[in-house]
């Protein structure tokens, strides 16, 4: 009897316990902030070098500088790519996020419109040193315009034009191309000498976008209206899709079997001297790792349709970049932005940007004559030139999808063999463009 | 069972039966194994129910991006998230009715794939022979890898210019014109069965040889005597026998391979080819990918009763037609 009464008061015990703990756990949501525990931060960062464990590495002595400086302790995780848009997701419907977090910089006005970062108005941006530290072109990708940024910039990136200089030199091609004409006549050249010539992510949902958003660019066209409304259709970004995918179909650029990279399988195929050319954002550290040193390749611009990069029409390439994020439901609100201030002071901007060999947003810290090598001085002329940001829209984020989707298809049509003609190029994006949301 | 008796036991006690015992220990008697059930049944509340009525919920909910923050705010919908749904005249729900379709196919020959090997192969080792348990082992090796290693090890020998698959099948054997891609285009389909089958049929395998170890052996010895050969052995006597074994593994295997997301979704990402679109993936990028969970919840509950629909009728056929065999 005694046995039973304790597995009775056992069980009864349990499913309190059970009922408790489910109960608990859960705060507000809706929370504006506060400085309950002006002590502690937990920062998500983005994976920025070449593995997890480089950006612990590079990330740590700086934040125990924070430490030391302030007094706050900084919790650091480094989140992959591959879960980073899902984690934040999860953050914003559960109320338990970090307090701050690196995004990537498309994601801004999507984020942005979930309401839960904390918007940097005048007030919030007199607090890290204003508006004006930073460069004017990595500030438009930082939410909806109009609107008060969803973030601050911390890393700026842009496309270039890799290429291997030994095949250059083989197939007797004196300069990289500034053309896709030139790119596409070059070529003929590198293949005859046995080697691929451009390499591609053709299955990766993100780098599809990137390349056909400059293409459109380049044909005077955008992917949504003045309004905010999708506009896949028009002759410009069909003419656009069909040029990128053109390169594998029609020109033989490509290889086919890029169709189905989605891994970085083209920055292995570039590091192994299989490929000539790869259109890229920072590959140094990644082609470092894979054992192709820096004298190895040389960096130019991204080519256009004619004449140089510039506005407008000779855009090419996207404002590629990670931005800084306060979740609004912080318990340290204070804290966080002190840590905000503190990572795009020019100090840890000159720091970290050498470490990621990206591009300091921030004015003060671009001038540093670290950042004045002949690949940073493209990715800057770029990045204060040439370069477009991606739609700043609510639906960025399945905008990405649809139309990175249509791309991959069309690009597993063109590796089978099938033509790819304007018809189906319209067709595809049509289709692309009824997926998106009506609201 | 064992339990059962146990607790029945004292009631047919004739020595309880001539003393009334006082009210308070009658209750407790009887309300013992509830409350030890109670546990379980909180657990189950908790990890299961909760979760499926919240997901209910949401899908009349327009849970898009604007709202997710404090769900509580979503606009009810009504049922919009499901006319959306089922609406196949327009591009959600046809690409939705596409993928459903393609799923319906691709389980129906998955688990008949697995069905069959496991079966044949379960047969096959009845018999002792030298090295079965060895043999035994390795057919179940597929089954214990955890499915990212295994099926990541997959897509490296899927690859269109240096995989396995194409190697052999292009290099060596000579069968194509020209190397084939498996994970984009068509050709997904097969890749993602073939993936499938080799990851369900050790468990088929595993269920049909345990169904097997209950059949007597003297069955076997009375129709060898009475001139029966291997194969009417399997029919007159194995496969009869597994019946209910049967009934319990292609249901399991069918719901499995019906809701697998873990293979899709490493072997092609977040957007699957067309032809290997698989509807768990499909609801994630329904859901995940466009942020619009109501939608997404709606078609997970459509799903779901699609499910429930297909287990009830299931298990009522097969159980009624056991039913007249055993009365025959």
């Amino acid at each position: 009897m005694r046995t039973i009464r304790a597995a009775a008061t056992g069980a009864v015990v349990m499913s309190l316990a059970l009922a408790a703990t489910a109960c608990g756990g859960g705060t507000s949501t809706d929370g504006e902030g506060s400085n309950d525990s002006p002590k502690t931060l937990t920062y998500w960062a983005s994976n920025q070098g070449a593995s997890i464990e480089v950006d612990k590495k590079v990330l740590q002595p700086e934040l125990d500088k924070f430490e030391k400086q302030t007094g706050i302790k900084v919790k650091l995780e480094v989140v992959p790519w591959s879960d980073l848009l899902n984690r934040i997701l999860t953050a914003t419907t559960s109320g338990q996020g970090p307090d701050v977090l690196n995004i990537g910089n498309t994601w801004s006005a999507s984020l942005q419109a979930t309401g839960a970062l904390l918007p940097w108005d005048e007030a919030n941006l007199a607090k890290i040193g204003g508006r004006n530290r930073f460069v004017e072109s990595a500030l438009g990708s930082t939410g909806a315009q109009g609107k008060d940024p969803a973030a601050v910039p911390l890393y700026s990136m842009a496309y270039a034009l890799y290429y291997n200089k030994q095949i250059f030199a083989d197939a007797g091609i004196a300069q990289p191309p500034a053309t896709w004409a030139e790119l596409v006549a070059d070529g003929k050249k590198i293949q005859a000498k046995g080697k691929q010539v451009l390499g591609a992510e053709g299955a990766n949902v993100s780098e599809n976008v990137h390349h056909v958003f400059v293409f459109a660019k380049q044909h005077g066209a955008d992917f949504f209206t003045a309004d905010g409304k999708p506009d896949f259709t028009s002759d410009g970004a069909v003419s656009a899709v069909k040029q990128y995918v053109d390169l594998m179909a029609k020109d033989k650029a490509i290889p086919q079997g890029n169709a189905e990279y989605a891994q970085n399988q083209s920055v292995s195929d570039f590091a192994k001297g299989k490929t000539a050319m790869l259109l890229w954002q920072t590959a140094s550290a990644n082609l470092k790792s894979q054992g192709m040193s820096e004298d190895k390749y040389g960096i130019a611009p991204v080519p256009v349709q004619s004449g140089t990069p510039g506005p407008g029409a000779q855009v090419n390439s996207m404002v590629a970049g990670i931005n800084l994020a306060v979740f609004k439901n912080t318990d340290n609100l204070e804290g966080a932005t002190e840590f905000v201030k503190f990572m795009t002071g020019d100090e840890e901007q000159k720091i970290l940007n050498k470490a990621y060999s990206t591009i300091p947003p921030v004015a003060s810290a671009q001038s540093d004559p670290g950042f004045n090598s002949p690949a940073n001085a493209v990715l800057k002329d770029t990045l204060a030139k040439s370069a477009a940001a991606l739609p700043q829209v609510a639906d960025e984020s399945q905008f990405e999808t649809v139309i990175g989707t249509a791309v991959k298809e069309l690009f597993a049509d063109a590796a089978a063999g099938r033509a790819v003609t304007t018809e189906s190029v319209k067709a595809k994006l049509a289709k692309a463009q009824q997926q998106m949301p009506t609201k | 069972m064992t339990t059962t008796a146990e607790v029945e036991k004292p009631r047919t006690d004739p020595g309880s039966e001539r003393a009334p015992r006082p009210r308070p220990g009658r209750i407790r008697r009887i309300g013992l194994p509830y409350l030890l059930l109670l546990p379980a049944l909180v657990l189950e509340l908790l990890v299961h129910l909760v979760p499926m009525v919240i997901g209910i919920v949401m899908s009349f909910k327009e849970l898009t991006q604007f709202y997710i923050r404090d769900w509580g705010t979503a606009p009810w919908s009504g049922l919009d998230n499901y006319k959306v749904s089922v609406d196949f005249d327009a591009p959600v729900g046809e690409a939705l009715l596409h993928s459903f379709l393609v799923t319906v196919g691709f389980t129906l020959l998955s688990v008949g794939l697995c069905w069959l090997i496991g079966t044949a192969a379960a047969i096959f080792m009845q018999d002792t022979f030298r090295g079965r348990g060895l043999l035994r082992a390795l057919f179940l090796v597929p089954y214990a890898l955890p499915v990212y290693a295994a099926v990541i090890t997959w897509v490296f020998m899927f690859q269109h210019d240096n995989g396995l698959v194409n190697h052999v099948l292009h290099d060596q054997l000579h069968l194509t014109d020209k190397p084939s891609f498996w994970l984009i285009g068509d050709n997904s389909f097969y890749a993602l069965l073939t993936v499938s089958v080799w990851k369900g049929w050790p468990f088929a395998f595993l269920i049909v040889m345990a169904g097997l170890q209950n059949i007597p052996g003297e069955l076997y010895e009375a129709a060898a005597l009475d001139g029966a050969g291997r194969w009417q052995q399997i029919r007159r006597i194995t496969l009869p026998s597994l019946g209910a074994v049967n009934q319990v593994l292609l249901l399991v295997l069918f719901l499995w391979t019906f809701n697998d997301f873990n293979t899709p979704f490493v072997l092609f990402g977040r957007a699957a080819p067309e032809a290997a679109d698989l509807i768990s993936v499909h609801i994630y990028q329904a859901s995940f990918v466009t942020w619009n969970f109501g939608t997404g919840s709606a078609m997970s509950v459509l799903l779901l009763l699609f499910l429930l629909a297909v287990t009830g009728v299931y298990l009522a056929v097969t159980s009624r037609g056991r039913r007249a065999s055993h009365a025959r």
